[in-house]
């Protein structure tokens, strides 16, 4: 946690877990679905469940979806903004398992289609961890530039990635190693100090083995 | 690398390095910032708070309608007041920063947004009085933040994990060291400051009526405020604490893990659950599910 985790961020109002982190989350996700999206189903879990719409925990995942940062002076209309652009919100509670008190499921589709699931924790003072992406484990901050690749479970994948990375002299903050079942898919999250080019990531996608890269930098605008 | 210890603190302070700068040059080298950045980052925290406090409105309300207009009203009030203009000057600020959150105006969460007016709070009156150079009041935060930076990684700064004295405690805490360094103390007398107030508000809980950060809220971070300076004080006069600062945020943290799921941030216990709480929340539609 670094010394701005803890003064900061400068915010809208009530709450750094609730508003501040919760608007977080809906960025990442709007980052990770690289669209606006046009349907939105949020599920809160814990103390998120239990006071989540008098903080405004609705109103802030829903500005970061519309892609506000936590101090927009417009998240306390961000429904009515939705409302406005014709997209569909819903929200309801939900008992997750061995989830952190402060947490989302956000599930938002596309207009072209696409659907993802994100479950992201609030950690209090604005900072976040998202937990999962589309049920596979994730666990990054949205920190640093991230790179989410599923690939099949076999030798070699995370060799030719950490590879194409070294090339680019990218360095490597962290790195983990998720998998579903032996010989299934398989997630590497890879944080890194400095942002990744678009070429590097349509490469890794073009190789055989790699289902899907997902890139997020919430730095860039 | 983040500080997860007092004593690492105390460490560099043996340095030549004055302890503020040696923050900075730890933190904006793990972050990848030049120190001008650095700089500008917090200077902008600063510049935030005291926007905020200027800014404020005596006639916003809170959407719910329970918060609003008591920083004025303590404002009006402050020559009259018990313990001199200064201390009412603080209540006057906490209140008007808890306030200001409350009615979804932007402030600096520090080390959140419930507990946003304890630094802010002995900070600007501190200023107002002694004269102090903007730079300095930027180099106390970096001391407040490293202080905090500990807190978080030995304990936590969230209430839904460890209660108010995660927030309003941790503030408190780190508004202390803040002002010893104000008034020019050692970092050991920073360290036994920041002990007392965290240890005095050790088991605070966190229970806000109807789930708003608003009641009791914005009243408590008077009492973090308050806390803040006379530890500072007790510090500067030479009195320490018997428990070592390292010792009292973990002790903090167990006592986070001990309380009740009722009591942090569920708005289920506390005053959140009088028959007064309640039925605001029932009134307000609010109830926790
Ligand atoms: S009572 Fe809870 S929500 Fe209110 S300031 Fe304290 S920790 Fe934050």
């Amino acid at each position: 946690m670094n010394l701005f985790d803890i003064l900061g961020p400068i915010m809208v109002g009530p709450s750094s877990s609730h508003t501040a982190g919760a608007v977080r989350i809906g960025y990442i996700t709007r980052k990770l679905l690289r669209a606006e999206p046009v349907e939105i189903t949020i599920k809160l879990h814990g103390s998120f469940a239990a006071t989540g719409t008098g903080h405004g925990t609705d109103r802030a995942l829903v500005a970061g979806l519309l892609g506000m940062r936590p101090d927009d002076m417009q998240i306390p209309s961000s429904l009515e903004i939705a409302r406005s652009k014709g997209i569909s919100v819903s929200c309801s509670t939900v008992k997750l398992r061995d989830a952190h008190p402060n947490t989302a499921m956000l599930q938002v589709k596309s207009a072209d289609g696409r659907s993802l699931e994100v479950v992201g924790a609030s950690l209090g003072g604005g900072r976040v961890r998202i937990e999962s992406v589309d049920g596979l484990e994730a666990n990054f901050s949205g920190e640093y530039p991230t790179l989410i690749v599923r690939n099949t479970d076999q030798p070699g994948h995370v060799a030719e990635v950490t590879t194409t990375l070294a090339q680019l002299k990218l360095n490597i903050a962290t790195l983990q190693l998720y998998r579903d079942t032996r010989g299934g898919s398989a997630v590497m999250v890879i944080e890194c100090d400095t942002p990744i080019p678009s070429q590097a990531v349509t490469w890794l996608e073009s190789l055989p083995g790699i289902l899907k890269v997902t890139y997020v930098n919430v730095e860039e605008a | 690398m983040a500080f997860t210890s007092i004593e690492q603190l105390e460490a560099l302070a043996a340095q030549p390095t004055p302890l503020w700068r040696a923050i900075m040059t730890a933190d904006a080298r793990e972050q990848g910032l030049s120190e001008e950045e650095s700089l500008r980052r917090m200077n902008g925290m600063w510049q935030a708070m005291r926007s905020a406090s200027r800014d404020y409105s005596a006639a916003a309300r809170s959407s719910s309608g329970l918060s609003g207009g008591d920083g004025q009203r303590m404002l009006d009030y402050a020559a009259c007041g018990i313990g001199g203009e200064f201390f009412s000057q603080v209540i006057a600020e906490a209140l008007k920063m808890g306030e200001c959150n409350a009615c979804m105006k932007r402030i600096v969460a520090a080390p959140t947004a419930g507990s946003c007016g304890v630094l802010p709070a002995v900070l600007i009156p501190f200023q107002q009085k002694h004269g102090t150079q903007d730079e300095t009041m930027v180099h106390a935060l970096y001391l407040a933040a490293a202080f905090g930076q500990v807190i978080a990684s030995r304990a936590c700064i969230a209430g839904a994990e460890g209660g108010c004295q995660a927030e309003v405690g941790a503030a408190a805490g780190m508004a202390a060291a803040a002002l010893v360094f104000l008034k020019g103390g050692t970092v050991s007398a920073m360290a036994h400051a920041c002990a007392i107030a965290l240890g005095n508000l050790l088991g605070l809980v966190c229970d806000p009526v109807a789930g708003l950060v608003e009641v009791p809220c914005i009243k408590r971070n008077v009492i973090g405020a308050m806390a803040a300076l006379s530890s500072a004080d007790m510090a500067l006069a030479g009195i320490t604490s018997r428990i070592p600062a390292d010792e009292v945020i973990d002790a903090m943290r167990e006592v986070g893990d001990a309380l009740p799921a009722s009591l942090r941030e569920t708005g289920r216990g506390g005053l959140a659950a009088t028959p007064t709480g309640q039925k605001i929340a029932r009134q307000l539609n609010l109830e926790p599910k």
